[in-house]
């Protein structure tokens, strides 16, 4: 018995060895390749050991793309996108979790549907609101204050004081942004630029719609004792401050999980940033290090560099905050 | 409960970004793709992209060049991530960390930085070519690009999902695995009898999230092979792409979307029927 569990235990590393070497390989060339001349990495045998070309590597990379820019960038747009989705997914997630209200089946419904609907069906949509059209923007805005205005009458003439005072703040909304678009000296300030194009913030808003968050969130906020939140409400606390003092910081491990897959996600994300940053300074490092891509004059030293620049924190992280990181990923999936 | 607004002010927030940038571009997406966009400005033709797309040899080929992934890479990848799930979960594993941390260090190297590792290694004088001897022009040939896109794939997403596998092994009740030693049935026997079924929706699950990740790739072939050589490795996300931002007509790409969109709610349907039923 205990001999046949060694041989069995032989093969399961005579299989996982050489194919773990393999997977390694990329990223240990990827760190090789940054620190060679470009001759060198195209020559035979491919060198396996580092060399002393960092340096140059990183100066020309710098010179090309203005690399440490677009890496603020980065550290920037994911940072706070990072922060921002927390708040409002944990807002949301906790209100799906610990609150009854009207129309609650059929919006969470909504949030997890769009789990499973590709990006695709939304991007251009997204391009056209924040590159193109900001008076699109504006009608939506309206059309979701008028909307909003009426459903809080609704509710209010039915069940609360409280969303009568949301009435009067939707229709104040939506009566400034007609003045806003009637008035036509202010149509015509608005139309000089409102493009969010080559900011951050269009980058981050769009990406802030994280159904996943949500349905991870709501997950952990339904295991808050809800005796806890009870005792606080007698003891007279508002919902936000029980929010903010009870709810939340029983959930943090799980917030901290969330928040760096989400991080990850932002500091990756390729194709959105493409689409939106065409400012050479404002580029975050994916796209820079995208554009370099193909062409010949480049070195590829530098673009490796980059390549080793902007993977290796997260690798050293991930080396001691695994847990997180795998019980982000268990939690369901990243989008892209 | 008590009625109040306070529910909804938790998530107006979220709601509001919501309906701004996702429901209101899956509808607007639609609108899109009844409209010719290539006039300014654009006019209602109900039937120029959706009559196009119909006829489109190059749509065509992105579609078989994503089923040819998807039909090749998915199932190869799961199967190995299943398999290294098995061996990682192993009470026999020595040096459990290391082995994770290279299967799944992966996961949080981004497609630009693995993409351009990729495609040196895969040059002509690069790294593979050197280690088998060969002299392939990988990149520049049709089977040798899309072998290179499944290779990458397969590298970066194996990991990610032996991790999800690997929970749903651990919530596997250990008493099952003790009877069946006790009947006597082997490793084998007990991998395919209690280990594959208990994982089921699991693996439906991976399989979901890798399909719908399948029809819209686009960075590692745009990156990679540039779609090429010829259309080889365009995929539906390249060819969206090509359409709507680099030749500016919205109204097709919003087609070419909505036809992804509607080959992720087929695969979804025909999922639930063959698998999912009860879970």
């Amino acid at each position: 018995m205990k001999r046949r569990l060694w041989w069995r235990g032989f093969w399961l590393h005579l299989f996982l060895t050489p194919l773990a070497l393999l997977w390694l390989a990329p990223l240990w060339l990827m760190f090789v390749f940054s620190t060679h001349p470009e001759i060198a990495i195209f020559s035979t045998p491919t060198p396996v050991l580092p060399g002393n070309q960092f340096v140059a590597n990183l100066q020309s990379l710098q010179a090309d793309t203005n690399f440490l820019r677009t890496l603020f960038n980065s550290v920037m747009v994911a940072s706070i996108y990072t922060v921002l989705s927390i708040f409002l997914t944990s807002l949301a997630g906790y209100a799906f979790a610990r609150f009854q209200f009207w129309g609650k089946g059929v919006l969470f419904s909504l949030v997890i549907a769009t789990l499973t609907i590709p990006y695709f069906a939304v991007v251009i949509p997204q391009f056209i609101l924040v590159a193109r059209e900001a008076k699109t923007l504006l009608a939506i805005l309206i059309g979701m204050a008028v909307f909003g205005g009426i459903a809080a009458l609704l509710a209010w003439l039915k069940f609360s004081p409280t969303l009568g005072r949301l009435v009067w703040v939707g229709y104040g909304v939506a009566a400034l942004a007609y003045l806003w678009l009637g008035v036509p000296a202010l149509r015509e300030a608005m139309t000089f630029d409102f493009r969010l194009t080559n900011t951050w913030w269009a980058v981050i808003l769009p990406s802030l719609a994280n159904s996943l968050g949500v349905f991870f969130m709501r997950q952990n906020f339904l295991s808050v004792p809800i005796s806890l939140l009870e005792a606080a409400r007698i003891d007279g606390a508002g919902e936000f401050r029980i929010f903010f003092r009870i709810a939340v910081p029983l959930v943090l491990p799980a917030m901290a999980a969330l928040a760096i897959i989400l991080f990850l996600a932002s500091w990756n994300d390729y194709l959105w940033p493409l689409l939106v940053l065409s400012d050479r300074a404002m580029q975050t490092a994916p796209v820079a290090l995208g554009s370099l891509i193909g062409l010949t004059r480049v070195s590829w030293g530098g673009i490796m560099v980059g390549a080793v620049m902007t993977t290796l924190p997260f690798l050293v992280l991930f080396l001691f905050l695994q847990r997180y990181f795998i019980a982000g990923i268990t939690a369901g999936g990243v989008k892209d | 409960m008590k009625r109040s607004a306070t529910p909804y002010l938790f998530l107006l927030p979220y709601l509001a970004i919501f309906a701004l940038f996702w429901a209101w571009p899956i509808l607007e997406s639609l609108l899109l793709s009844f409209q010719n966009t290539r006039v300014s400005p654009p006019v209602w033709n109900l039937g120029v992209n959706w009559g196009r797309i119909l006829g489109d040899a190059a749509f065509w080929d992105a579609l078989r060049n994503t089923v040819l992934i998807l039909v090749i890479q998915v199932p190869l990848m799961l199967a190995l991530a299943t398999a290294l799930a098995v061996a990682l979960n192993s009470q026999l594993l020595r040096a459990r960390g290391f082995f994770r941390f290279a299967f799944f260090a992966p996961v949080v190297v981004g497609a630009v930085a693995y993409s351009a590792v990729f495609r040196l290694l895969f040059n002509q004088n690069g790294a593979v070519n050197a280690a088998l001897g060969t002299q392939i022009n990988w990149i520049f040939d049709p089977v040798g690009a899309m072998a290179v896109i499944i290779t990458t794939l397969t590298w970066r997403w194996t990991g990610y999902n032996a991790i999800i596998i690997l929970a749903g092994l651990q919530s596997i009740p250990k008493d099952l695995y003790e009877a069946a030693e006790i009947d006597g049935a082997s490793p084998w026997q007990q991998f395919w009898r209690i280990t594959v079924p208990s994982l089921r929706p699991v693996l439906l699950f991976c399989l979901v999230l890798s399909i719908i990740g399948t029809l819209q790739l686009f960075t590692e072939p745009w990156l990679i092979t540039n779609g090429g050589p010829g259309t080889a490795t365009t995929t539906l996300g390249v060819y969206l792409y090509r359409q709507g931002f680099q030749n500016i007509n919205f109204g097709y790409a919003s087609t070419i979307a909505y036809a992804i969109t509607l080959l992720a709610l087929v695969f979804s349907v025909i999922q639930l029927r063959l698998f999912g039923r009860e879970s």
